[in-house]
C-alpha cells in the first residue's frame, strides 16, 4: 500500500509490530469449533466402546449416507446465519425441490430426463430464496417472518403439483447415485456434499466475498459504510440457501425412489440446530463450515449411536435437545470467561 | 497544584467523601478519594475515562461498594447497601444513557416501582397530578399522558429530574447530561439546576464538556488515575489548567499547526439537499490539504450532510464534484471509489465491527487492495493491518479484537481503514466524541497529517473549540441551511454561535 504513488505518508508514531504467524489452515475452518469438535472425538469413542457396530467401516459410511440431506442444507443455512439471517423454509423448498423434480422427470407428468428435472428444481429453490431476501432486503421484513412466510408457501406450491399424492419410481441409475459407493467407499450424494463443503468452506475463507459475509453478520451498517452491497449479498445468500435446499431434496428423492409434498417437515429445525451446535451465533458474524459439519455430525453420530443402542425414537428427541442446549450454554460460557 | 484542605466532616448538612478506595480484582481503580458537596452547590467532577469519576459516583449511589473509607450525609454516616436506600436517604443520580420506559407514560415513568394505589388499582389521577407539578416546577409543559419514547431526549432527561424530586432528593448526580443536548436544551437543564440550587439541592456533575463547566460549577473536583489531584473552590478554572490536571501534563499544544492549503479545489459541492429538507441548497469546497469544520448545533444537519456525499443517504438535487469528476451518488461503494470515505458519527455502530480483530476490520472495504482477483490471504491481511497500525500508532494487534480497544484507538482503526487507498476526500464526524481528553490529541495529529499529504479533509464537531482549533474555515449550519462559512482569522466562539442560532 505505501508503495501506491502519491499514498500518504502518516508516521504518527511508529508502534512496534510483532509478526503474527500465519492462522493455521485447521483453526480457520474450524473457527470456533473447537468445543463441539471435542464433543463430537468424546461422543465418537464413548460409541465404540459401548456397541461393537459403532466403529466399523460399514456403519460410518452409513453415518455419511444419513446426513447427506441435512449436510447439504446446513452448508447453506451456515451462510443465512452466518450474516445475522435465519431461514425457516429449507424444509419446504425441500419438499418443493423433489416434487418438481419428480414432476419434471415423471413419465405420468412431463417425462424430461432427469439432468432436466434437477435443473429445474435447482432453480425453483433457488427462486424461493431469492423471494425470501428480497422480503429482507426490499419489504424489509425480519428473516424470521420472511422465510416463515416461504416455509408455508413453498408446502404449499409442493402440495399443489400433485394435489397432496407422492410421486414413486426414478431410474435405476439416478437411484444408484445414493447406493452404489464408488471406490468402495463414496457415494456420488456424499460426494456432493463433501465437494460443495470444501467449495464454500474456501469461499467463507479466502474470498473476498466470503470474508464480507462475516462483516455484513458483524454489524450491516458498517458493512454497508465500508462499502460492501450488503443487499445484493443478502438476496445471494437466501438465494444459494434456497438452491442448497432443493438439492437436498433431489438427493432425497434419490434415496428413497420417490418424492412427497410432505418431506422435509421440520428439517430446517434441525438444520438450524446443526449450525448452531457447530459454533455459529444467531446474532451474525461467526460461524464456519467446518464448525458445521460438526454439528451435523454429532446430530448424525448421536442419532447413529442412540439407534444402535436401541434407544427409542422418542427419548433420542430428548436427547437432542439437550445436546443443542448444552453445546450453546458451553460456548456462551466460554465467552464469558474470555 | 490546587487542593484546598477539606472541612471537619458532618460540618454541614452536605455531602462529605473521606478516604475512599475500591479495587475490582488486582486493579485498584479508587484511592482515598476525597471530597464535599455542601448544600445549594454544584460540584463538577472531572477527569478522563477511567479516572474513577464513575466509581465514586456508583458508590454514592448505592450501586458500588466502597473496600475502605467514609461518606456522611445530612451529618450522618452513610453507607448505602443499593441504589433504592440511597433514593430512600435522598440521593439520586441521573444516568448518561437514561432508564426511561419508552412505552410507558411520563406519569407511569416517574412513578415507576412505586405507582400511587387507591383500593389495589393504580391512582392514575393523582399519579398525574403529582408528575404534573414537578414538571411545571422543572418549567416542561407537557402533558403527563404522553409517551416518554414520544419525548425528544432533553424532555425524557427532564422527566428523569422530575422523578427524582418526586422522590425527594437532596443530591442529585448527574452524569455527562449535555452528551445528547443542543445548546438551547443545555441552557434550560442549567436554567433548572439554577434553581434547585437555590431550593438546596446539591449537585455532582460529571462532564466531558469543559467550557460548560464555568457556566455551572460552583467548585471543581479534579480526578486521574482513581485519586482526586485537585480541588479548586471556585468553578472559573481555566479549562487548560483543568485539562493539565486530568491529563497530567502540561498540554502545550492541543492542537497542531496546519499548513497552508494548495490551491486545487479537491471537493466542491453544490446546491446539495436531502429529500427529508434535513439540509437544503449547502454548497461549500475544499481545496487539497485544507480543513473544513462543519459547526452547528444538534439536528442541524451536519451529520446528514456529510453521511449523503459520502454516499450513506440519498440526495434529492445538488451535485458533488470531487477532483473535477462528478460523483454519482448512489450507495457508499461509489463515494469510496470516488474517493471519498466517511468516518462515522457512531464509532461503536457503524465505524467498527466490534467483534472482529484489528486486520480484519482494516481489510473490510478494502479487499480490491487486499485480495488481489478476489482471493484473501491471511499473511496478505496481516501485513496490511501492521501497516496501517504503524502509521496511525495504534495500541493493538492484528489478531487483537477491535471491542478490546480503547475509544481513541478504536477511532485510530477506522481512519487506519481508509488510508491506504488513499481517498481524496476524508471527512470525520465528531471524531472525538467519548474519547479521552489525552488521547484527543493524537487524532488531531493525525487528522492535520491527512491534509499535509494532500487530502481534503471535512470535520464535523459539536465540540466548538476542536472546530476552531483544527479547522482552515468553518462552515455553520443552522436548521439545514447554510448560514455562512468563516476563515481561521474570523472563526471565533461568537461568530460561530451566532451564525448557529440564526
Amino acid at each position: 500500500m505505501s508503495s501506491k504513488p502519491g499514498s500518504a505518508d502518516l508516521s504518527v508514531s511508529a508502534g512496534e509490530p510483532r509478526a503474527g504467524g500465519l492462522k493455521p489452515l485447521f483453526a480457520a475452518l474450524f473457527a470456533g469449533a473447537k468445543g463441539p469438535l471435542i464433543g463430537l472425538i468424546l461422543l465418537c469413542l464413548v460409541l465404540s466402546v459401548s456397541t461393537d457396530t459403532f466403529l466399523t467401516v460399514r456403519n460410518i459410511l452409513n453415518v455419511l449416507d444419513q446426513i447427506t440431506v441435512l449436510g447439504i442444507m446446513a452448508i447453506g443455512m451456515t451462510l443465512v446465519i452466518l450474516i445475522g439471517g435465519i431461514d425457516l423454509s429449507v424444509g419446504s423448498i425441500l419438499a418443493l425441490g423433489a416434487m418438481v423434480l419428480g414432476y419434471v422427470v415423471n413419465p405420468d407428468y412431463l417425462g424430461l430426463p432427469i439432468p432436466a428435472g434437477i435443473a429445474a428444481a435447482l432453480l425453483v429453490g433457488g427462486l424461493c430464496g431469492l423471494v425470501s431476501g428480497l422480503l429482507v432486503t426490499v419489504a424489509k421484513l425480519p428473516p424470521f417472518i420472511a422465510t416463515l412466510a416461504m416455509m408455508s408457501v413453498a408446502r404449499g406450491l409442493a402440495n399443489i403439483i400433485t394435489d397432496g399424492s407422492q410421486i414413486v419410481g426414478f431410474p435405476d441409475w439416478f437411484t444408484n447415485l445414493s447406493i452404489v459407493r464408488h471406490f468402495g467407499f463414496i457415494s456420488v450424494t456424499v460426494g456432493v456434499m463433501i465437494v460443495l463443503g470444501v467449495i464454500f468452506a474456501i469461499f467463507l475463507n479466502y474470498r473476498a466475498t466470503g470474508r464480507n459475509l462475516y462483516a455484513i453478520g458483524g454489524s450491516p451498517e458498517v458493512a454497508r459504510l465500508s462499502g460492501i452491497p450488503v443487499n445484493r449479498l443478502t438476496n445471494w445468500v437466501y438465494a444459494v440457501c434456497g438452491v442448497l435446499a432443493a438439492l437436498a431434496g433431489v438427493v432425497l428423492a434419490a434415496r428413497l425412489d420417490s418424492v412427497q409434498p410432505s418431506s422435509g417437515f421440520g428439517y430446517e429445525l434441525d438444520t438450524i440446530a446443526a449450525v448452531v451446535i457447530g459454533g455459529a451465533s444467531l446474532s451474525g458474524g461467526v460461524g464456519s463450515i467446518g464448525g458445521t459439519a460438526i454439528g451435523v455430525l454429532i446430530i448424525g453420530v448421536l442419532r447413529n449411536g442412540l439407534n444402535l443402542l436401541g434407544v427409542s425414537p422418542f427419548i433420542q428427541q430428548i436427547v437432542i435437545g439437550v445436546v443443542i442446549a448444552l453445546a450453546v450454554a458451553a460456548d456462551t460460557w466460554r465467552r464469558r470467561a474470555k | 497544584m490546587s487542593m484546598t484542605t477539606l472541612p471537619q466532616e458532618g460540618s454541614h448538612q452536605g455531602l462529605s467523601v473521606r478516604g475512599l478506595c475500591k479495587s475490582f480484582g488486582p486493579i485498584q481503580v479508587l484511592t482515598e478519594a476525597s471530597f464535599d458537596v455542601r448544600p445549594g452547590e454544584v460540584v463538577a467532577l472531572l477527569g478522563e475515562n477511567g479516572a474513577g469519576k464513575s466509581t465514586v459516583s456508583n458508590i454514592i449511589a448505592g450501586s458500588l461498594h466502597a473496600d475502605r473509607g467514609a461518606i456522611t450525609w445530612q451529618g450522618k454516616p452513610y453507607s448505602p447497601a443499593s441504589p433504592a436506600q440511597a433514593i430512600d436517604a435522598g440521593i439520586g443520580m441521573i444516568h448518561q444513557e437514561l432508564k426511561l420506559l419508552p412505552d410507558l407514560s411520563v406519569a407511569e415513568n416517574v412513578f415507576v416501582g412505586r405507582m400511587l394505589t387507591r383500593g389495589g388499582a393504580i391512582d392514575r389521577a393523582r399519579m398525574n397530578e403529582r408528575a404534573s407539578a414537578q414538571l411545571r416546577r422543572l418549567g416542561l409543559n407537557v402533558s403527563p399522558d404522553t409517551k416518554v419514547g414520544d419525548l425528544r431526549v432533553a424532555a425524557q432527561q427532564q422527566v428523569e429530574i422530575a422523578k427524582a424530586l418526586t422522590l425527594d432528593a437532596k443530591l442529585l448526580i448527574f452524569d455527562e447530561p449535555t452528551a445528547a443536548l443542543g445548546g438551547d436544551e443545555t441552557a434550560l437543564l442549567f436554567e433548572q439546576i439554577r434553581k434547585l440550587k437555590a431550593e438546596g439541592m446539591g449537585f455532582i456533575y460529571i462532564s466531558h464538556r469543559l467550557e460548560e463547566i464555568v457556566q455551572i460549577a460552583d467548585r471543581i473536583v479534579v480526578m486521574r488515575d482513581g485519586r482526586v489531584v485537585a480541588r479548586h473552590e471556585q468553578g472559573d478554572i481555566p479549562v487548560r489548567t483543568v485539562v493539565e490536571q486530568m491529563v497530567g501534563r502540561s498540554v502545550d499544544r492541543m492542537f497542531p499547526t496546519l499548513d497552508e492549503p494548495r490551491p486545487e479545489v479537491l471537493l466542491e459541492v453544490e446546491n446539495l439537499s436531502s429529500p427529508a429538507r434535513t439540509f437544503n441548497d449547502v454548497s461549500f469546497s475544499v481545496r487539497a490539504g485544507e480543513i473544513l469544520g462543519i459547526a452547528g448545533l444538534i439536528g442541524a444537519g451536519r451529520t446528514e450532510l456529510v453521511r449523503a456525499i459520502a454516499g450513506a443517504d440519498p440526495i434529492s438535487s445538488g451535485k458533488v464534484t470531487v477532483a473535477g469528476k462528478p460523483v454519482h451518488l448512489d450507495g457508499p461503494a461509489a463515494a469510496i471509489k470516488a474517493g471519498v470515505v466517511l468516518v462515522p458519527e457512531d464509532r461503536k455502530g457503524q465505524g467498527v465491527v466490534l467483534d472482529q480483530t484489528i486486520g480484519e476490520n482494516l481489510a473490510l472495504g478494502n479487499f480490491d487492495h487486499v485480495a488481489p482477483g478476489g482471493w484473501v490471504f491471511p499473511k496478505a491481511v496481516q501485513k496490511f493491518a501492521e501497516t496501517g497500525i504503524r502509521k496511525l500508532g495504534v495500541k493493538g494487534q492484528p489478531n487483537q479484537a477491535v471491542r478490546k480497544l480503547s475509544g481513541g484507538n478504536q477511532q485510530k482503526v477506522v481512519i487506519a481503514k481508509w488510508i491506504a487507498r488513499p481517498p481524496k476526500i476524508f471527512i470525520l464526524d465528531e471524531p472525538t466524541r467519548g474519547i479521552d481528553v489525552g488521547a484527543r490529541a493524537a487524532i488531531y495529529d493525525v487528522i492535520a497529517d491527512l491534509a499535509r499529504s494532500g487530502m481534503a479533509v471535512v470535520v464535523v464537531s459539536s465540540d466548538l473549540e476542536e472546530v476552531l482549533g483544527l479547522s482552515h474555515r468553518v462552515m455553520v449550519l443552522s436548521r439545514g441551511r447554510q448560514r455562512g462559512i468563516l476563515p481561521r482569522a474570523e472563526a471565533n466562539n461568537v461568530a460561530v454561535m451566532e451564525l448557529a442560532t440564526s
